[in-house]
């Protein structure tokens, strides 16, 4: 229909005299598939923490369907833009009731228990990702792996039209991390769900992404399709390091090869690849 | 929510329900005169005259009912500190909030500050003094980012050393007569004449129980971290805030009307949470009845164990709950 999905105009934030992003413009439509990348410290996380609504802007703003995300409920944010987090308390509650609390953000003031509809919901998005076998495991007892994807469905319990993920694929190995961004890749073809993901990997970024939001010490450096932003140039003056960008044969998608000092030293006689 | 949860649940609050039955029976029935059941209900049906009626009726029964609003109201302000703190440790007694409201209401006896409100005074000054040492703990453990759970349990025995000095102080330039109320009533005890203040008492506690359950989901969002739950669209300050007013209501009440007990806030929601598990929607009701269960119990054994002689009920808390303290910061891991 009319504009983006969400728009960001001139957002400065920070904490307390420490500013973190500065002038950050980003429009971002449905459907969507955004990568965030950009080396350490260069204000990936906090970009979420602001669209979620966690931390106020110092200046510009925020808007989600040309709402400010400052005037409407933190409910109401909440019914339209999930999270999944670095930072969720692994509880000793089952894996569904966990899964239930995504339905929080419908209830009325005064309801303690979830209606059957909540129910048939939950049921829905855990068949869904897989997680209904470990309906009445811990939370705290399953593995890193199974962990993310009682996130993830926790998160599509909520019935956002925007997902935000932070690092979904930290820790896990390339199996998991496949499966986890497979998953990702197919909720947004399916459902139609917008995703902003941050992630360290570039080469998960550019073979998963639609577009890639490249940020360097609180700036967007560039932002564009994968093929655009990964280019060795791009890298190697943002992360200060050497790479060798190909293709990947069978997507056609950027990779990233990282050259090590030794391997550097030894090519520098015959001339450097690119 | 599944059928077999609803059971469980509704099977242990009608337990502990018994089970406050049970110990407020058994305390109405034993005292410096046993008095057998049979002759309890007898005594009560035949109605005023005789002395055993007015030893039931005008003592043992207020202060079986002080018991339980009081118990319920310490330990369910325990499980709300707890629940916002996300630790185990903390309670009115450990984080210093008793002593502030025993420092609000000894400032309101040495200055007769009854006078001008009357007898709500007492609890007032107690809810302000509570409320004070509440957001003063908090603004400390939030400016430093997270204030690690040992500074604040440090902060909270430090604030209690303080109030207590300027209680003393206080004593210490007032007139005697002002000096005995103080003693008197800050050694702890359910012995309290006033009958509306008992009422007020009872009011307060089940009203803070019914504000609680407001937040019992909140406070399970709140378990996943605080940015968690404000991604699950809680407002998380202003919920803090709310259940910080909630929990000196409760603090101040108890402290006014009963003294200094401590640790109620700290033991039961601990043994309750091994039946429950942290799930606040069946944690604060269990703790409640378990809270008032457990002092009508501990004030009945104050004033049976050396009888005639009674002894302030914080002294049987204060043992017992001191070593549960101890015993549950060694057996687990508490996240410091």
């Amino acid at each position: 229909m009319s504009g983006p999905l969400l728009s960001i105009k001139n957002l400065s934030c920070g904490y307390r005299q420490k500013r973190i992003l500065q002038g950050i413009d980003l429009e971002v439509s449905r459907g969507e598939l955004i990568g965030i990348i950009g080396p350490n410290g260069s204000g990936k996380t906090t970009l979420l923490r602001a669209i979620s609504r966690i931390l106020k802007p110092l200046s510009g703003e925020i808007r989600i369907e040309d709402k400010d995300i400052w005037q409407v409920t933190s409910k109401e944010i909440a019914r339209k833009v999930a999270v999944v987090s670095q930072a969720i308390e692994p509880l000793m509650i089952p894996v569904t009731e966990y899964i239930t609390m995504g339905r929080m953000p419908y209830y009325h003031r005064f309801q303690v228990f979830e209606t059957r509809k909540d129910q048939q919901i939950v049921e829905k998005y855990m068949s869904l990702t897989s997680t209904d076998k470990l309906r009445h495991s811990l939370l705290s007892e399953i593995s890193g792996g199974e962990r993310q994807l009682a996130h993830i469905a926790r998160a599509l319990v909520q019935e956002p039209i925007m997902i935000l993920l932070d690092e979904p694929t930290s820790h896990l190995d390339i199996t998991h991390q496949i499966a986890i961004l497979d998953l990702i890749k197919r909720l947004n073809r399916s459902l139609d769900l917008t995703v902003i993901m941050v992630l360290h990997d570039l080469n998960l970024a550019g073979e998963y992404c639609s577009r890639l939001v490249l940020l360097n010490d609180g700036k967007i450096f560039k932002v564009g399709p994968p093929e655009e932003v990964l280019s060795y140039e791009v890298i190697e003056e943002v992360y200060q390091t050497p790479v060798i960008v190909e293709k990947n044969p069978l997507s056609g998608k950027p990779y990233a090869l990282l050259v090590t000092e030794e391997v550097l030293q030894q090519s520098g006689k015959d001339g450097r690849t690119g | 929510m599944n059928k077999k949860k609803i059971l469980q649940w509704t099977a242990l609050v009608l337990s502990l329900l018994m089970l406050c039955l049970i110990i407020g029976t058994a305390s109405l029935c034993i005292g410096a005169t046993d008095i057998s059941l049979k002759r309890v209900l007898r005594v009560l049906l035949e109605g005023k005259g005789t002395a055993e009626y007015s030893i039931l009726v005008n003592i043992r029964l207020p202060r079986i009912i002080l018991g339980l609003a009081v118990g319920g109201a310490l330990s369910l302000a325990g499980a709300i500190l707890q629940g916002i703190f996300r630790n185990p440790l903390v309670e009115p007694y450990t984080l210093g909030i008793s002593g502030g409201a025993a420092l609000g209401v000894s400032v309101t006896i040495v200055f007769k500050l009854y006078h001008f409100f009357g007898v709500m005074a007492y609890p007032m000054s107690g809810f302000l003094g509570a409320a004070f040492i509440i957001f003063f703990v908090y603004s400390l453990s939030s400016k430093r980012g997270i204030m690690k759970i040992q500074g604040m349990l440090l902060t909270g025995v430090m604030i209690s050393f303080i109030s207590s000095s300027i209680i003393m102080l206080i004593m210490a330039l007032s007139k005697s007569e002002d000096i005995h109320g103080i003693v008197f009533w800050q050694m702890g005890s359910l012995d309290e004449p006033n009958l509306y203040l008992i009422l007020v008492t009872v009011g307060c506690s089940l009203l803070g129980l019914v504000l609680s359950y407001f937040f019992c989901l909140d406070l399970n969002a709140f378990a996943l971290g605080e940015e968690a739950a404000a991604h699950l669209g809680i407002n998380v300050e202003r919920t803090k805030l709310l259940l910080f007013l909630i929990a000196s209501m409760l603090t101040g009440l108890s402290v006014s009307v009963a003294g200094i007990i401590g640790f109620v806030g700290l033991v039961v929601p601990h043994v309750i949470r091994i039946f429950t598990g942290p799930d606040h929607r069946i944690l604060f009701i269990a703790s409640f009845l378990a809270g008032a269960a457990f002092l009508i119990f501990c004030d009945t054994l104050a004033r049976t164990i050396i009888a005639p002689i009674e002894l302030p009920v914080g002294v049987i808390t204060g043992i017992i709950g001191g070593l549960a303290f101890i015993i549950i910061l060694n057996k687990r891991a508490v996240r410091l």
